[in-house]
């Protein structure tokens, strides 16, 4: 039996019913984590010796019929959120010799629920990058095709996912780090409500727009960790306290009468033709499952970008400053003085890429420039806000294309910052408002998955999770592996 | 030389940091208390942690608001924490959280008393909430800098003034009102030592008579209220110096130096950091409703100017006395426990508490209200002169034996056999044998030499140990003595 093409759902059956122990799950994805290692790329850490224990110990709850909803179901951690006793690097030189003292709680959540974690996956350095190029430890390979890119800066959760190399994998998503991925790898995506998931104990890159979500092959299994990982958090004041409904109980809803608005805005002449059609007729296929279509427009969505690498940069520039190499992290050797040790530990530590944010946020919070960027950004984002809260005034769920074009070649990009941060066009705006959004494979162009991004009003997980399950009853998509994976 | 002698005018603005009395820190669980080991009291959030986020202190918010109530200060509705932007050791995560554009608490004023008695208001621009960075050391490290972050995350009030004050008196009366209302308030234990209680000093000085203020220096961290004294009459000497003589002042922040009395520059105007400030996205603005801030205000204590004025009427106390009975909270609550006891003297025991009592704490450095002498032991003093058992000069006597020992006002009139003679014959007596013994003085003193009744009351004191009823002694003296 191959058990890396079963769904989570499946696998706790299994589980459940004994057919196959926990360490036989753990061991079974460890083996293929560590076979693809060299191909992929995907991750950072392999905590093979504590994932077999903490199997062993799920195999006594399950043989005793006790376990939570996750017992004994693998999981893998992208490698910004802190786990207590384990090395997490967020992807960075900086960061290659923090072993966290404390699990962050989405981790602590998805092990109270039972879940047991395999291996910290691999990342944009910081969260920062669409192409997983600028993580410290080498770029993420994407399964349908190696020498291209899985995506960022989620890479190692998709491509893992993707090459099922574990079922599920946690991600966040600051402009489409968890959709553009799962859409250049072909797996399901979710990025919550800003506020849903808590932050606390994942490494901030953009704190007003940083949000963990869930990468998994279906968007049942993603509504099954979803549920598992979300909730008010005391230790984040920006979580919000409201009940976490059962994504799993309204999967199946009918979508006959579902109101979809079509973004004009990301039907533009960006958008390459062949992903156009693609995401055409997964429309159709929505018309056919009884929801209506129609064109809605959000004039001020294509400032996101130019306001997302404004805000973002702000914000990074202040929560990267703790990095100064005096309690964790990188320390330069040997330093002069003070300033020498700021300076050349931060010059080491961090790459190019979190370099220039850092910098760019800088320059946009100085004195003189602050109105004229960063004010002006927040205003921007507000009237983004306004336009998503009016479309969804006239409309349930808003869908198009997560990116504009299939994955690309690793290097084609990564000489111009201004092409790599257009990838991350048709993502932003959900970010930026808050709002909670999916990506979900829809079809091939070239061999190549293309993702169909669907954005709901806040707090409509469950109304996204129920439009993408629906969606991949009617398809198969989602089930498809790279053959060398298969 | 006083300022009107040298033309020129002092201008004071005064930034005080006043520690909140919170259990916790204001982002954090940590304890605050004062005098851990270095780190014990920093958890993963002082130390700015990848991955740690803030969660504001809500008892922090309460107090702030209560000393904008206290002031007659608007208390926002919606204020937002931001973050300041800079490196420095002792403060982990390269940022600190305050408030800057929109602060919980704007538009208060002070009323201070000045020695001469007038009385001035003092604007208060702002009060925020911001945390206290931690401490870098270097005692007993050789070559190394420490870093102690147990005070990293204290919660501070900065109290900002508007540049209302015009002498280095000011500033401080204005300090030590400010002072008084956070204790009375029970929002800051005031301790000055422990760094609980300082300010910034904005210093310029201009022309009598000019519209436009100088350029203004700015003294950092002065922790004693005869610091800030030194530190402005230097600021302003060395100011008027440096304009005679043809220079300028520079904008710049200084330190005092208190060993050798002067302030020296720290970093000027173009070395200053441009804080990048923004509002802090892990953290929610503060919304604050009507009713939060009724609650609050139900909690707030008599302040001192209520009770001074209310010391006046009720006791009968002059203004100063009203005002310097009231400068603590624990001072008033002592005086009114002693004057309840002697409900037909409470001028005897405004100045048994400011006399003898704060001269006898002063100069053994003892707290007020300890067992050594609690209000009730004075007040059992304070009863027999009332009820003229004693007399005030053996009072004195008697409190001396009180503070020395742990015995009673009572107990050490009967054991040194202080009580007072008040019986007539007894008084008749004694002078009688007096003035039988002084024939001479006696004969000039009815010759006209009244300067000798003095003489007469003296000896029969000292024939009596004291201990004669000073009234009734003068009364039968002036009987007796004319013959």
């Amino acid at each position: 039996m191959k058990i890396h093409t079963l769904t989570l759902a499946q696998l706790s059956k299994g589980l459940r019913a004994r057919e196959f122990s926990s360490v036989d799950l753990v061991r079974g994805f460890l083996d293929r984590i560590d076979a693809h290692q060299p191909t992929l790329n995907a991750m950072i850490t392999v905590m093979r010796d504590q994932a077999l224990s903490a199997a062993e110990a799920a195999d006594r709850e399950l043989a005793a019929g006790r376990g939570g909803p996750l017992a004994g179901l693998p999981i893998v951690h992208k490698d910004l959120f802190c786990t207590e006793g384990v090395l997490t690097t967020c992807g960075s030189h900086m960061l290659d010799n923090f072993v966290s003292p404390y699990d962050a709680t989405v981790v602590a959540k998805l092990k109270a629920a039972g879940a047991i974690t395999l291996a910290k996956s691999n990342m944009d350095e910081f969260a920062m990058g669409s192409s997983n190029e600028t993580s410290y430890f080498g770029p993420v390979r994407n399964p349908w095709n190696t020498d291209l890119v899985p995506g960022g800066s989620s890479g190692g959760s998709a491509a893992a996912v993707a090459a099922r190399l574990v079922p599920a994998a946690t991600a966040t998503d600051t402009g489409g780090s968890i959709r553009q991925p799962a859409a250049l790898c072909g797996v399901t995506g979710v990025k919550p409500t800003y506020g849903r998931v808590s932050r606390y104990g994942m490494i901030a890159f953009a704190s007003s727009l940083d949000q963990g979500g869930v990468i998994a092959a279906t968007a049942a299994d993603a509504a099954l960790i979803l549920r598992e990982m979300s909730g008010f958090d005391a230790n984040d004041s920006t979580s919000v306290d409201m009940p976490v409904p059962d994504y799993m109980a309204g999967l199946d809803a009918p979508l006959a009468g579902m109101k979809i608005g079509l973004l004009k805005e990301f039907f533009d002449k960006g958008l390459d033709a062949e992903n156009e059609k693609r995401i055409r007729e997964a429309l159709a296929i929505y018309e056919r499952l009884g929801a209506t279509l129609r064109e809605v427009s959000l004039p001020n969505l294509p400032l996101s970008v130019p306001a997302y690498y404004v805000v973002a940069p702000a914000e990074c520039s202040s929560n990267l400053a703790r990095f100064d190499g005096v309690r964790f992290g990188h320390r330069a050797k040997d330093p002069r003085d003070l300033m020498d040790l700021y300076k050349r530990s931060r010059g080491e530590g961090f790459g190019a890429e979190v370099k220039r944010r850092i910098m760019t946020g800088t320059y946009v919070l100085s004195a003189g420039y602050y109105d004229a960027y960063y004010l002006k950004a927040q205003k921007v984002r507000q009237l983004i806000s306004a336009d998503f809260k009016r479309a969804f005034s006239e409309v349930d769920v808003l869908m198009g294309p997560t990116t504009p074009t299939p994955a690309f070649p690793i290097g084609a990009k990564t000489s111009d910052p201004i092409t790599m941060y257009l990838n991350d066009i048709y993502t932003i705006g959900a970010n930026l408002a808050g709002l909670p959004a999916m990506s979900i494979p829809c079809g091939f162009t070239a061999g190549l998955p293309v993702g169909l991004q669907i954005v709901g009003p806040h707090f409509s997980e469950g109304k996204l999770l129920n439009a993408a399950h629906v969606f991949q009853r009617e398809t198969d998509w989602h089930t498809r592996v790279p053959e060398r994976f298969s | 030389m006083s300022e009107t002698e040298t033309g020129w005018e002092t201008v004071i603005g005064l930034e005080i940091h006043a520690q909140l009395a919170t259990r916790s820190k204001i982002f954090s669980g940590s304890a605050t208390a004062y005098g851990a080991p270095p780190n014990a009291q920093a958890n993963l959030v002082d130390l700015a942690y990848p991955g740690v986020l803030p969660v504001l202190n809500g008892e922090a918010v309460r107090m702030a608001v209560k000393f904008g109530l206290a002031i007659g200060a608007q208390v926002a509705h919606h204020s937002v924490f931001a973050r300041k932007n800079y490196f420095y050791p002792d403060l982990p995560s390269g940022y600190q959280i305050s408030q800057y554009e929109l602060p919980i608490v704007a538009r208060g004023s002070i009323d201070v008393v000045l020695d001469d008695g007038t009385q001035k208001t003092v604007r208060v621009t702002r009060a925020h909430l911001e945390q206290d960075a931690g401490k870098s050391l270097h005692e007993g490290l050789p070559g190394v800098t420490g870093i102690d972050l147990n005070r990293a995350g204290t919660p501070l009030v900065e109290i900002v003034s508007e540049p209302d004050m015009r002498s280095a008196k000011e500033a401080v009366a204005y300090m030590k009102k400010v002072h008084t209302l956070v204790r009375y308030l029970e929002i800051c234990d005031g301790n000055m030592q422990e760094g609980s209680f300082r300010c910034d000093a904005n210093v310029s000085v201009r022309r009598k008579g000019a519209e436009k203020f100088g350029t203004r220096a700015e003294i950092k961290n002065l922790n004693s209220f005869r610091f800030v004294e030194k530190a402005i009459n230097y600021e302003v000497a060395r100011q008027i110096d440096l304009l005679e003589s043809g220079g300028k002042v520079l904008q710049e922040t200084r330190l005092y130096d208190p060993d050798k009395g002067e302030t020296r520059s720290m970093r000027s105007k173009e070395e200053a950091n441009d804080y990048r400030y923004f509002p802090d996205p892990d953290l929610l603005p503060v919304e604050l409703d009507d009713a939060f801030v009724e609650s609050v205000r139900v909690t707030l204590p008599e302040l001192p100017d209520e009770k001074a004025v209310r010391f006046g009427s009720e006791y009968g106390l002059s203004a100063y006395d009203a005002g310097v009975l009231t400068s603590s909270r624990e001072l008033a609550d002592y005086y009114e426990a002693v004057a309840r006891e002697v409900p037909k003297e409470p001028k005897l025991a405004a100045n048994w508490v400011m006399g003898e009592l704060a001269a006898a704490l002063n100069k053994d450095g003892v707290e007020l209200g300890s067992a050594k002498m609690s209000a009730e032991r004075l007040a059992g003093l304070l009863k027999r002169i009332a009820d003229q058992t004693i007399s005030g000069k053996i009072a004195k006597e008697v409190f001396e034996g009180m503070w020395a020992g742990g015995a009673t006002a009572d107990a050490i009139i009967d054991a040194k056999g202080l009580r007072q003679i008040t019986d007539t014959s007894a008084i008749e007596k004694a002078i009688d044998e007096v003035m039988a013994k002084n024939p001479g003085q006696l004969a000039d003193f009815r010759a006209g030499k009244d300067k000798l009744f003095g003489f007469f009351v003296g000896q029969v004191m000292k024939a009596t140990g004291g201990k004669a009823n000073p009234a009734q002694l003068n009364e039968l003296l002036k009987k007796k003595l004319p013959g």
